[in-house]
Formats: C-alpha cells, structure tokens, sequence
C-alpha cells in the first residue's frame, strides 16, 4: 500500500471529538498493519496549536482558513477533498458523524475513490475489504473494494478512543486552503440545548421507549413504571421525532450519552446510532418483538416478547 | 419556492428479516418495503415550505418495489403537487445507482430534499452523493428550515442536542434528519382520490453511470442475544427475573 492513511478529524470549540480519536486510532492499527504512515487532516482557523495537541499521527496536514473557523458542510468538504485529490492517501478514514456525513460522499466522488459506509472494520491484508452494519445494525455485510483506496464513513465504537490518543509529536504540514471558503453555505450561530425537566444522564434508572411503544398515549404506561423504579423515561430517536417526548430526553448519537444502573429497553430496536449512547448502562436489560432486534446485543439481559404484556406485569409487582 | 423531495422504498426496520440461499444480500421475495422513514420527514419539510412560501412539491421515487406507487399517492394526497415514478421493476439498487437514477430524472428546483440516511446505504448518502453529482451547496442532517429572499436558513444538528445555523444559496440539496414538526397523517380516503388525481407520471430510467466500487460478498445475522442471558417463558416469569434484577441492582422500590 502506498499512500497514508487520512484521518478526517473533526472539532468543535478548540476541542477534538471522540470520533477523532477512535480514528486515530483505527488509522493506527492499519498503518502498523501495511507499513505506512498515519496522517490527521484538521481544518479550521487558528488550529495549529490543537493540531499539535494529537499525539497518534506522524503528521498533521493543516488547513488554516479564517472562513472556516466554524464547520461549514461545502467549506470542509471542499479543502478536504482538494487535499485527498491532492495527496492520494490509501485509506481516508471520516468519523459517521453530522460532519462526515457532509464531506464523506463529496470526497469520494471528486477523487473517484469507492465510498464505504456504516463501516465498523477495515481489513487491509489481501485487498481491501470492511464489515459494515446494514438494515439498523440487523445485517452484518462483509465488503470487497475495486483497487487499493477507499473513503471509509466509520461508526463510533469501530476502535478505542483511549487508544487514539497516543503521546508523539506529529510533524505539523501548513497547506494554503486548496478549494474556495464554503460558497453556497454561511455559518451563523451555534445553539446549545435547552434545558429540560429532567437530566436524563444524571438518572441511575432509565426506562426506554422505543417505535415498539406504538402511540403518545401508550406512554403513560412507561412514564408509571419509571416512576415506580424511581427513575424517568427516555426514548430513541423515532419517538421524539414524532414529537410524542422532547429532545432532552433522547438517548444516542443526535441526543445524550447516557450511563445509569438500569437501563430497561421497552420496543427500542437498538440501531447503532442508539446504542451509541447506552453502551456504558451498567446492567441493560431489553425487551422487544424481534428476535433480531441488535439492541439484543448490547443487552446484558433480555425477553423476547410483547412489551404491552410485560408493563402492568411489572408495575403491579412493584406497587 | 420550487421543491424537489427524493423517497426511498427500504425494508420495513420492524420486519424479521431473512438472507437469500448464498448469504450475499436479503431475500427479498416475500419482504415488505416502507418509506424510509427519513425521506417521510423530508417529504413534510417540503411540504411545510410550500405552504411557507405558496411553492409547489414534487415527489420523486424509483421503482424498485411494488410499494412505491402507494408511497407516491400517499405524497400527493399530503400536498404534493406532482409525483414522478422512475423506472419500474428496478430491484434493490445501491446508493450510486440511486443517486444516478434521480439526479437523471430530476427537473429544476429551487431546493431538492431527500432523508438524511437510509438504512440499505452501504455506498455512501445518496442525498449527499445527488449534492456531489449535482455541484449544489448541501447540508446534512437538517432539524429545519426557514425561507429567505434568495437564501434559506437551515438548522443542522451536530450531535447531543448542539445545533448550527447556516445560510444556504438556492438551488442546494439538504439531507433531512427530521422535520420541524412530525410527518402529517393522512386518511386513506384522500390517498385514493390521488390514484385518481393524474398526478402521478412515469418515466424510464437511464441505466446508472457510476458503480459503487464496492462488493457485497456475504451477509449475515448478528447472533444478537450472544452476549446476554435471555429470559425464557411468559411475561410472568420475565417480571419475575427483571424484579429480581433490579433488586440486584438496588434501584427503586424493586430493592
């Protein structure tokens, strides 16, 4: 293999996220494993100093633009792609993320490069090949790619953050923005969330309503449960999408990372963008329709069956 | 303002699914197809900023299941004012292939919406591939949208609840997360007045232009409950074993 290996990284206010370094250190292992070396690419304004704070790569190739101080989707898939198309890395590796989703597809297309996505590993012995998660994580896919370079779009969890962080002193590249500042798209502000009733990561008991829940009005039914356990209730994504819970209670890649004592899954099918935020419960305990549901597969414990027949089993044992 | 709103037909998420006899793909003889539910959230975007901005929807779907019809009448009878059908009988397509077959289909729009994700993308977005193919300003991930002059303000969400704010130039393509607001219902007796409306038109497909570079050479089931105790018998014995395990755990009145 010749050219590096690119990680993407990604950044906000003066910080790296824990994507960057799971690549980091994803992009590790595949350097050592063909013998080449690992490049960070870290776009921004004023970034030399944070850049220099990456200890795993041999490199970081800096982009400093004051039009790109904040993320900007054209701006950062411009500079980035222009650099790929440029230095010709083996393996550009971009975290799965509401950054790599903007950059992944127009790195790939501008380089005519292969583009895997919801890829959770990469092998580089024998050709190129990765395992990627399909249908919400119920479908395991192995992959072959045409040539020796690929874009991967990486799920969280494909490697250890801890293990990205590394203790080197990469040499620092200055390159000039190779592409234009973001034409078509003008950052305006950032919005923190609001706060809400409850702060659902600092709760010890978590009782999670999934699509299985089935109506706004079923809730109610969960919200008398939690309450019996001493906890409150939170939900995936397609629940608070509909509108039936607020976003502050929404666990996962768009909402909170959460880690109670008890996190009990009612209908929640566990897509890997949901269990992104659960994976650290201390005891899960998961209970859906499908056999196949993947949030079986992070759950410590689990029933398969009719949540609507288990909910007044439970409350009544507890009242 | 002129929309353009891209639906996929994706295996209903809530269905067991089952491989084909060589494990290379699903088999997908007796599998039942949904909107994706994404593209359902893009499709009431579209139709909010119509209604914003007196414009018009047109809704885009390939024909690569029997239920993509149903999903192109259910867009009209919500406000859609045109639905286009490219190809039929296409099968399953990859990303690339999508992203080809609607960029070739697409007529001028001011905005063109598609959800943000789909749950078959193995090759890559196809709303972020169209943006690619097309040379328009894109965003993903969009919660929502507000209409200007000759621009409109768009909310991106990045991740735990932060959100951005961006000023786009018109015509762009947004992958769309979630609507402002949740994806409208409408009654079946409005989806059979659209059979009946002529608003639906078919068009051939052109064969795609660009592969995916990629191959899918086996698939399997992830042996879900691997790593965790699965509680045999009736809800019973599973209130049973969960009572003692929360007691295990010292939560709550379960202790």
């Amino acid at each position: 293999m010749s050219g590096a290996i690119l990680v993407v990284t990604e950044h906000l206010a003066g910080s790296f996220t824990d994507a960057t370094f799971e690549l980091l250190a994803l992009g590790r292992e595949l350097a050592t494993d063909t013998g080449t070396e690992l490049e960070a690419a870290v776009v921004g304004s004023d970034v030399s100093d944070m850049a220099g704070s990456l200890g795993a790569p041999d490199r970081v190739l800096v982009i400093d633009d004051p039009a790109l101080e904040s993320f900007n989707p054209v701006g950062h898939a411009d500079a980035v792609s222009a650099l790929v198309a440029d230095r010709e890395p083996s393996i550009v590796l971009v975290p799965y993320t509401s950054t790599g989703m903007d950059m992944a597809s127009h790195i790939a297309i501008r380089s005519d490069l292969p583009l895997v996505s919801y890829c959770q590993s990469i092998d580089p012995a024998d050709g190129l090949s990765a395992t990627c998660q399909l249908y919400a994580g119920k479908v395991e896919a192995d992959v072959t790619i045409d040539g020796d370079r690929a874009v991967f779009a990486v799920l969280a969890g494909a490697a250890s953050a801890a293990n990205g962080r590394g203790d080197g002193s990469p040499d620092i590249e200055q390159i000039a923005n190779p592409a234009g500042s973001g034409g078509g798209t003008v950052f305006t502000e950032l919005a923190e969330p609001e706060a809400g009733d409850v702060d659902i990561t600092s709760e010890e008991v978590l009782v999670v309503v999934g699509r299985g829940i089935e109506s706004e009005d079923n809730i109610a039914e969960a919200v008398e449960l939690a309450e019996a356990l001493g906890g409150v209730v939170a939900a995936s994504r397609p629940i608070v999408d509909q509108g039936w819970l607020p976003k502050t209670r929404q666990v996962g890649k768009s909402g909170l990372t959460v880690a109670p004592k008890v996190y009990l899954a009612l209908g929640v099918s566990g897509a890997p963008e949901h269990v992104e935020g659960m994976r650290e419960a201390s005891t899960i305990i998961a209970v859906n329709t499908d056999p196949q549901a993947p949030i079986f597969g992070v759950a410590h414990y689990g029933w398969v069956g009719d949540l609507f027949d288990l909910l007044p089993e439970l409350t009544d044992r507890l009242e | 303002m002129d929309i353009g709103v891209l639906l996929r037909a994706v295996p209903d998420p809530v269905e067991e699914l089952e491989l084909n006899d060589d494990e290379t793909d699903l088999d997908r003889d007796y599998l039942g197809y949904v909107l994706n539910e994404f593209d359902e959230h893009a499709l009431e975007e579209a139709l909010l900023l119509k209604e914003d901005t007196d414009g018009s929807v047109t809704a885009y779907a390939l024909g690569t299941a029997d239920e993509v019809e149903q999903m192109l009448f259910t867009a009209i009878a919500k406000g859609a004012d045109k639905a286009v059908k490219v190809g039929d009988g296409l099968g399953a397509l990859d990303a690339h292939a999508q992203a080809d077959l609607f960029v070739g289909a697409l007529g001028e729009h001011d905005l063109i919406l598609c959800g943000v994700q789909a749950s078959d993308e193995i090759d890559g977005q196809v709303a972020m591939l169209v943006s690619a193919k097309l040379g328009h300003p894109h965003v993903s991930v969009v919660v929502g949208t507000s209409p200007g002059a000759d621009t409109l303000t768009i909310t991106k969400e990045y991740w735990a609840g932060i959100t951005a704010s961006y000023e786009v130039s018109l015509p762009a393509v947004l992958g769309i997360q979630a609507a402002r607001q949740a994806p409208r219902y409408v009654a079946v007796s409005r989806i059979r007045q659209a059979q009946e409306s002529g608003a639906l038109t078919e068009t051939d497909a052109d064969p795609p232009s660009s592969s995916s570079g990629i191959t899918i050479t086996a698939v399997r089931i992830p042996e879900t409950g691997a790593g965790a105790e699965m509680i045999d018998g009736d809800e019973e014995a599973a209130a049973d074993r969960i009572i003692e395990l929360l007691a295990a755990a010292g939560v709550g009145g379960a202790a």
